[in-house]
């Protein structure tokens, strides 16, 4: 019974940290679409949903309840199976990430022996990320590109000219967008050494500037562009382009697979945000917090996860307020942008950090 | 023998994605199917202690060639691959492709089981990020410059043919696909 449960721990551990790491991320993204739905109201002169419940705050469930009870319907002349395909890979690929996330600094001041059966034996540290991957950067954006399949199939599946034309421009626009993204990361990754988030961290609490977003702005602002065409955002959310398209992909897609879609595009703002906040912002590190509490401690690790949701949430409020703000690009500009602009850009950028790595540390 | 368990999930997923690849007459569904062989790929790559190479095979292979795979089976929206007449030659070549193929199957267990039996290091670092990195900017360097000129060339080859036979190309293309209506108009 002993060695059973001995070996069963573990997993539990991991299962719970799971558990913990999803809820939080999709409670987070529930309220970001009443906070979407809300600043946009302020933004245009209106109110934002204020019916359900007190100011509003229950109207996600309002509108999950919504999605799960309408009507499913499927076009007639789809290709079934990628039709009910397209929207898990999407979610899949935009939850996945998730299980790097590092939501905070390892907590190592407590002491683990009380656990009864010698469970807390051995245990030094306890970890705020579920699975310590030594590639994290390349994991988050390899799963985001293949992300795009959930678009470009359900584009395809649905048999109707308006959702082949979305599928058709997000891959385009995803492919082109991923090579300046991968780029800007590159500046950050030669200055921490390592592909490690966790680690990246860490090398910014020991670079003199302390964020990278010093040594490191024009690979934030390439960065940032690329991540909102990556989101399929405002200003550049012509896979959707509802003035044009409809909808885009998803013009064919109903209730609650519709609800994947629209949960897929928010996780992955999230996810986005969550790189931008790790690469160029320090992540969870507060500069001088250190000071106060103890390194490792729990208030430490505590005051840290907040300031890291809030740097995540900062970047949230940015896409909303440029959503409220700039009108749509046009295809082509996009494309010009992408290539002839923001690919050589960050080209550059990885050149002149080459230059600064080399005579530093020389 | 978790890793084991493992071993054989993705291993026969990996088999089944590929069968499915090569029997579906549908383009889409074989695009589909092999990004699933290189997802599978991928997972085993993890469980051998080569996180790198596992995320370079989904960002590279599933992210960024398969993409494009799928983007030009929409784009030229192929129909369902026909069953056409087999040529006795074909039959021939593939047999002997298959054999050959069978040879090296079998080759390859031969080899496995006479190789010397060693359990893999589980604090080895040769599938870590910088291991590969160092070893291929020293001991590789040579292969790793020629590889890079190699894809430099095909870049430029493939710009300079995209650039000269952009318009001549494009518009044979829209004269068949007229031609093709026409025909199926009278008939």
């Amino acid at each position: 019974m002993e060695a059973v449960i001995k070996t069963a721990f573990p997993y539990v551990v991991i299962s719970v940290g799971i558990l913990l790491a999803f809820q939080g991320v999709l409670m987070i993204v529930a309220y970001t679409v009443l906070a979407e739905r809300k600043v946009l109201g302020w933004i245009q002169g209106r109110i934002g949903p204020n019916r359900v419940g007190p100011w509003g705050v229950l109207q996600p469930f309002a509108d999950l309840l919504k999605f799960i009870f309408k009507e499913d319907l499927v076009p007639d002349k789809s290709t079934k199976f990628v039709y009910f395909l397209a929207p898990m890979v999407a979610l899949t690929c935009a939850l996945l990430p998730i299980v790097v996330y590092p939501f905070g600094p390892s907590i190592t001041s407590v002491d683990w022996t009380f656990l009864p059966f010698g469970l807390g034996e051995g245990v030094k540290a306890l970890p705020l990320t579920i699975a310590k991957i030594d590639v994290g950067v390349l994991f988050v954006l390899g799963i985001t590109s293949v992300g795009v399949y959930g678009i470009a199939l359900a584009g395809w599946s649905s048999n109707s000219k308006y959702s082949l034309m979305g599928g058709l421009r997000s891959s385009a626009q995803m492919i082109s967008y991923e090579l300046a993204m991968g780029a800007s990361v590159i500046g950050v990754v030669m200055l921490a050494g390592t592909l490690d988030l966790n680690g990246i961290i860490y090398a910014q609490q020991q670079s003199p500037f302390r964020w990278y977003i010093i040594p490191q702005f024009i690979g934030f602002i390439v960065f940032l562009i690329a991540a909102f065409a990556e989101t399929n955002r405002v200003p550049f959310d012509l896979p959707e382009a509802e003035t044009e398209l409809v909808a885009g992909f998803h013009t064919e897609y109903s209730a609650l697979k519709f609800a994947l879609f629209f949960m897929a595009e928010y996780v992955n703002m999230f996810t986005v945000s969550m790189m931008c906040t790790v690469l160029f912002l320090g992540g969870w590190y507060v500069p001088g917090l250190s000071h106060i509490f103890e390194v490792g401690s729990i208030p430490y690790a505590i005051v840290s996860h907040i300031a890291f949701i809030g740097k995540i949430c900062a970047f949230l409020f940015l896409y909303i307020w440029i959503r409220g703000t700039l009108p749509r690009f046009r295809f082509d500009q996009l494309m010009n942008f992408g290539w002839k602009f923001l690919l050589p850009v960050a080209i550059a950028n990885v050149i002149f950090t080459i230059l600064i790595v080399y005579f530093l540390n020389r | 023998m978790v890793g084991t368990a493992l071993f054989f999930l993705f291993a026969g997923l990996a088999i089944a994605c590929a069968i499915s690849m090569v029997y579906h007459r549908n383009p889409l569904y074989s695009a589909i199917s092999l990004v699933g062989v290189f997802i599978s790929l991928s997972c085993i790559y993890v469980t051998l202690a080569a996180p790198f190479i596992a995320a370079v095979q989904i960002l590279i292979y599933a992210g960024a060639i398969m993409v494009l795979v799928v983007f030009v089976i929409m784009l030229l929206n192929l129909e369902e691959d026909r069953p056409m007449q087999r040529l006795r030659y074909l039959w021939a070549l593939g047999g002997g492709l298959g054999v050959l193929l069978l040879g090296q199957t079998f080759f390859i267990f031969w080899a496995v089981m006479r190789a010397p039996q060693q359990a893999v290091d589980p604090n080895t670092t040769a599938g870590k990020t910088m291991d590969i990195g160092r070893a291929m900017y020293t001991e590789y360097l040579l292969p790793v410059e020629i590889v890079g000129i190699l894809l430099l060339m095909a870049i430029i080859g493939s710009v300079i043919l995209a650039r000269r036979l952009a318009q001549p190309q494009l518009e044979l293309v829209v004269d068949r696909e007229e031609e093709r209506r026409n025909l199926d108009d009278e008939e």
